[in-house]
């Protein structure tokens, strides 16, 4: 690796590690910088269609509706294959080019049945910038260097062989600092683990609710700059010390198993009561409830909160409500149903339905349909956004959409 | 003395550069002796909670700088080995091949070759063989898959049987080839041990007016005995130990949930051997039932117990527990769960307990479970005393014959 390049991931690292995304920074993980789905990216296309503003599309092996992460010039997502879906890969695509660059493939080690929308690729990989973390819902569990060298592996349901679910798993995994966290909720048995990232073992266990969950955890950093994860269930918030496990703090409201909660600055926006804004401080106190508001209640589609206001998807509604205040401002009717999570750059909010439509929302003060675009495939993971583009899983391929 | 020191001197000189070149003739690579298979030993020694990754990832990084040539040493160190261990080595295989093949344009097709048609070695690891293989000689698919409708690879079957399913559909479109199609259709049943071939088979050999006996081919067990209903409120009754965990006395009687109840007779007619407790029971909420069958085997052996059930369940072969869940209403599909067991030599017994919750939506009525006996193929294996197949079933066309003969050296069926 050159110098340059080892500057240029760096650098990258240490603004995801202080949490702020840059323009053009990498998008590590399920959505994006601190999961908050946001990119300060300015110059992100508008239109697109398969002859326009298409910088590339890579075809894929499989399925999957795990999302595309990015890190510094490659792009990274997982998928499975074969009949059983036992076949797991991990691809990486140079992305000024599409070329694939490497591939990674495991059996199986777990269960691999789910609902028939989604598959055994569906938690999003996640990255500190040298590593990628990749998790299956068949609780397989890889970590590869940006080379494809295998760092290490797990089979989490040799250790835990009831952590499955006939639906399948979603939540995707974080990283924070040294250890990966995941969390794994199924109605048999539940745990989320601490990872050490260099090796795999096991830092530490907590148990969870027994209960199917397909939320992912985020992310917080309080005031001191320490770090925290957040997982949400049906018995609440719980904020963890992710070096330890120990819980920190507990917000005991019934939360969503969908939809993951979204983050703004010290603000948690948790699917709980429709929306709930929970404002986090310091380490030693609860956080602080802001506002519960029962009409803003997101369907599967994760909410995402930009430029001080928040869009959630309820069916096929689009709504706005100001991030501060949680009062409605403005809701729009999209075209289609939605799986696919929001995400917000150069000032607009993408949204893509079921049937590979992306729809550009202007958010202005009533919200408006800046353009349509259609990919003529269908597609259930979120976007990402790093380079002044967007990378798209559809169902078979992947897609880098860029002003040309 | 001076000339011997100084030819001794030359000769150490010499010696000294001989080895040298021979040093830096050596590839850098693993191709020491033994290497290859020290690498692979370090890697197996990486356990499931994460010890020994470090060391693993060590030796997985020094197993890829292998060359081509080393490709089935490598491959066999997949063989009995752990899931995660075969994981590691798998992922070595293709940085190998993937830097070979970019490298070289060439892979050795030979000894790829030969690796995958040597069956004692893992199915997976010839597979993947056979993958490597196929991206440097394009022919092979073609020379190799049409004689592996047999196996052990399921997945070298499959593409078996894809093939002669493609021929049986274009013979089936012309009637005056019914008979051949027929023919085709059956050895293409013999060979296909993934459920979405056999419905095409099977529904294409009904077409032609064949019968198939379903249940036989999968190895469901179909005839139970079946007690019902214990309490199972609360889901409290999964963790109840009620007496037929205990004892299995088909002639008992015991406290129920409302009533006193007995073992009765039950036998499943459906194709995948579906054991409906609703039928015998009623739609009954918040109960747990159980089904008992005997399984004559002729010799003590390997098997795999393959559930589908979206109830909660516990699974005992000769007393003891094989595995239990706790889920509710997740949905169902064949071969859900796969238990390894030891059947031993004359009768076994198969308890399986099923549990139904208190839910009501239309999604929940169900209060069933499918279960089959098999090797680690998915090849049927058939209890000696299994009856002749069920009710208009009758056994006879040439797919059924074969798969019932193989299942039949496995265990001594009828």
């Amino acid at each position: 690796m050159n110098k340059q390049i080892q500057m240029a991931l760096a650098v990258t690292w240490l603004f995801s590690a202080i949490g702020i995304p840059v323009d053009g920074a990498d998008w590590l993980r399920f959505r994006g910088p601190d999961g908050s789905g946001v990119a300060l990216d300015k110059n992100l296309p508008v239109e697109w269609s398969e002859e326009n503003n298409v910088a590339w599309k890579a075809e894929l092996p499989g399925r999957g509706i795990s999302s595309p992460i990015v890190i510094g010039d490659r792009v990274v997502l997982t998928s499975c294959s074969g009949y059983r879906q036992d076949r797991l890969h991990v691809l990486c695509f140079a992305a000024a080019s599409g070329k694939k660059l490497w591939q990674r493939q495991f059996w199986a080690t777990g269960r691999t049945m789910c609902h028939a929308k989604t598959t055994t690729a569906a938690p999003t990989p996640s990255s500190d910038g040298r590593r990628i973390f990749a998790h299956f819902s068949t609780n397989d569990m890889a970590c590869l260097d940006l080379e494809g060298n295998l760092l290490w592996l797990r089979g989490l349901l040799l250790q835990y062989p009831n952590a499955s679910g006939s639906l399948g798993l979603a939540s995707s995994p974080v990283v924070v600092g040294e250890t990966l966290v995941t969390q794994i909720e199924t109605d048999s048995q539940s745990v989320a683990l601490g990872l050490d990232a260099a090796t795999g073992e096991t830092r530490w266990e907590v148990n969870r609710p027994q209960s199917n969950n397909w939320s992912s955890p985020i992310t917080i950093r309080d005031d001191e700059g320490t770090d925290f994860v957040v997982m949400q269930a049906g018995d609440g918030l719980k904020a963890y010390d992710p070096t330890n496990g120990e819980l920190v703090w507990h917000f005991p409201e019934p939360c969503g198993k969908t939809a993951s909660s979204g983050l703004a600055g010290n603000v948690i926006f948790v699917p709980c009561q429709g929306l709930t804004a929970l404002r986090f401080n310091t380490s030693d106190t609860e956080p602080e409830l802001l506002w519960q508001e029962d009409r803003l209640s997101p369907s599967s589609p994760s909410p995402l909160t930009y430029g001080g206001k928040v869009y959630l998807l309820s069916g096929s509604i689009l709504k706005c409500a100001d991030a501060e205040t949680g009062e409605m401002e403005w809701q729009l009717r999209l075209q289609g149903n939605f799986t696919s999570s929001p995400v917000g750059g150069g000032g607009r909010v993408y949204c893509f339905n079921e049937e590979g439509m992306g729809q550009v929302v202007e958010p202005g003060v009533n919200g408006s349909i800046a353009a349509s675009n259609t990919l003529d495939e269908g597609l259930v993971s979120s976007p990402a956004i790093a380079n002044g583009a967007l990378y798209v899983r559809s169902y078979n391929h992947l897609w880098k959409i860029a002003e040309k | 003395m001076v000339l011997e020191r100084l030819r001794s001197g030359a000769l150490v000189t010499r010696w000294f550069f001989t080895c040298l070149t021979v040093w830096l003739c050596l590839p850098t690579t693993v191709t020491v002796a033994g290497e290859v298979e020290r690498m692979i030993e370090t890697i197996r020694t990486a356990g499931p909670a994460g010890q020994g990754n470090a060391e693993a990832a060590a030796a997985w990084q020094r197993l890829t700088e292998s060359t081509a040539e080393e490709l089935p040493t490598v491959l066999a160190g997949i063989d009995n080995c752990s899931p995660l261990s075969a994981n590691w080595i798998r992922a070595a295989v293709d940085a190998i091949a993937e830097r070979e093949l970019a490298q070289k344009g060439t892979l050795p097709t030979k000894r790829l070759e030969r690796f995958v048609l040597d069956t004692n070695h893992d199915s997976r690891a010839r597979r993947l063989a056979f993958e490597w293989l196929v991206q440097a000689d394009e022919t092979a698919a073609d020379r190799l898959i049409p004689n592996m409708l047999n196996d052990p690879g399921i997945e070298f079957r499959r593409d078996a049987v894809a093939r002669l399913l493609t021929q049986a559909n274009a013979l089936f479109e012309d009637e005056t080839k019914h008979p051949e199609a027929i023919e085709l259709y059956g050895q293409a049943l013999g060979g296909a041990r993934d459920d979405d071939q056999i419905r095409t088979v099977v529904a294409k050999l009904r077409e032609l007016g064949q019968q198939v006996d379903v249940p036989r081919h999968f190895g469901f067990l179909t005839d139970w005995k079946v007690i019902a209903p214990f309490d199972n409120t609360g889901t409290k009754g999964f963790d109840i130990v009620y007496p037929p965990e205990e004892e299995i006395r088909l002639d008992a009687s015991y406290d129920g949930k409302e009533d006193p109840i007995t073992w009765i007779d039950y036998a499943t007619d459906d194709d995948y051997g579906m054991t409906d407790f609703n039928q015998p029971f009623g739609k009954l909420k918040e109960v747990v039932g159980y089904a008992f069958a005997e399984f004559t085997s002729d010799q003590a052996q390997d098997v795999e117990l393959r559930l589908g059930c979206k109830n909660a369940w516990k699974v005992w072969l000769n007393g003891e527990l094989l595995f239990e869940r706790g889920e509710y209403h997740q949905g169902a599909r064949i071969d859900q769960y796969t238990m390894q067991g030891v059947m031993q030599r004359g009768s076994n017994s198969v308890l399986v307990k099923l549990c139904q919750n208190e839910a009501t939506d239309s999604w929940t009525v169900e209060w069933e479970f499918q279960l089959r006996v098999c090797d680690a193929t998915g090849t049927a294996m058939l209890s000696k005393s299994r009856g002749s197949g069920n009710v208009g079933q009758a056994s006879g066309n040439i797919g059924q014959v074969s798969v019932q003969e193989a299942a039949a050296e496995q265990v001594g069926a009828e």
